[in-house]
């Protein structure tokens, strides 16, 4: 048997490295996909603890977070098709009506 | 043992799988990467005794997101990320700060974590689990559905040209 703490520093660098693509990537498709690599991160910690507790209600925790996750990607990639459609870019740096 | 050496393998590949996804400059290379994550996962569910997650996860995860995100790269286009100059404090507080943050939640996560031993599984997990999100949380669940219905008219709406 693995010990949980092993998955659970496994989660952590996997929700880590999501955070590193997140803020260093400048693709807006790929910042969603660092945002997926997060939500997995999390949903890995919900299933270690589910086992380490003997409880199944990490599992359903997990199946909410996988239905959040897929409405966010459609909603999100509708987005991203708007402003690549108005902007004709995918580069983050561009969309900067908001910036100072 | 044998679970202590895949357990080894399968984090090997989630990891390379991640860092891959990130220092890709193509879009569709750093979808591939998140796929393989997706399946390494779906492994360490297996390893969990989570056999229903897994499952999920492969089908909805690697099969269903995915699929939409490829389908959009390509819809779009999308070429090879271009470079830009990071902020200056991008630069120097970006690293220092990420890096303190991954070791910060592992540090925390493993002290935090000791101990917990784990439980055996209950035989009929499976079984259980759909006692408990079709019978217990039979709201949440069909809540669930209305926010997929949402979400799917919401992207409807955001997607159409206008006329």
């Amino acid at each position: 048997m693995v010990p949980i703490s092993y998955y659970l520093a496994l989660s952590a660098v996997l929700f880590g490295l999501g955070v590193l693509g997140f803020v260093f990537k400048r693709n807006i498709i790929t910042i969603f996909m660092a945002i997926e690599l997060m939500l997995n991160a999390v949903n890995l910690a919900f299933v270690a603890f589910s086992r380490a507790l003997g409880q199944l209600q990490g599992q359903v925790f997990v199946f909410f977070v996988i239905v959040v996750a897929a409405a966010e990607a459609a909603v999100g990639l509708g987005i991203v098709i708007l402003i690549a459609r108005n902007r004709q870019s995918l580069n983050v740096e561009r969309v900067n009506l908001l910036k100072l | 043992m044998t679970q202590l050496a895949l357990f080894l393998v399968l984090a090997a590949i989630a990891v390379a799988a991640a860092v891959s996804l990130i220092l890709q400059r193509h879009p569709i290379h750093s979808a591939l990467s998140l796929v393989v994550v997706m399946v390494a996962l779906a492994g360490l569910y297996l390893l969990l005794d989570a056999e229903f997650v897994a499952a999920v996860q492969i089908i909805v995860y690697a099969g269903a997101i995915m699929v939409l995100f490829v389908f959009v790269i390509m819809l779009l286009n999308a070429g090879t990320e271009e470079r830009t100059n990071l902020s200056r404090a991008a630069h120097y507080a970006g690293i220092p700060l990420a890096a303190l943050l991954l070791v910060g939640l592992a540090y925390t996560v493993t002290r935090a974590a000791t101990p917990i031993v784990a439980q055996p599984t209950p035989k009929d997990a499976t079984r259980q689990l759909s006692m408990l999100l079709f019978r217990d949380l039979a709201f949440p669940f069909e809540l669930t559905s209305v926010l997929i219905l949402i979400a799917m008219v919401g992207a409807l709406v955001l997607a159409k040209r206008d006329e």
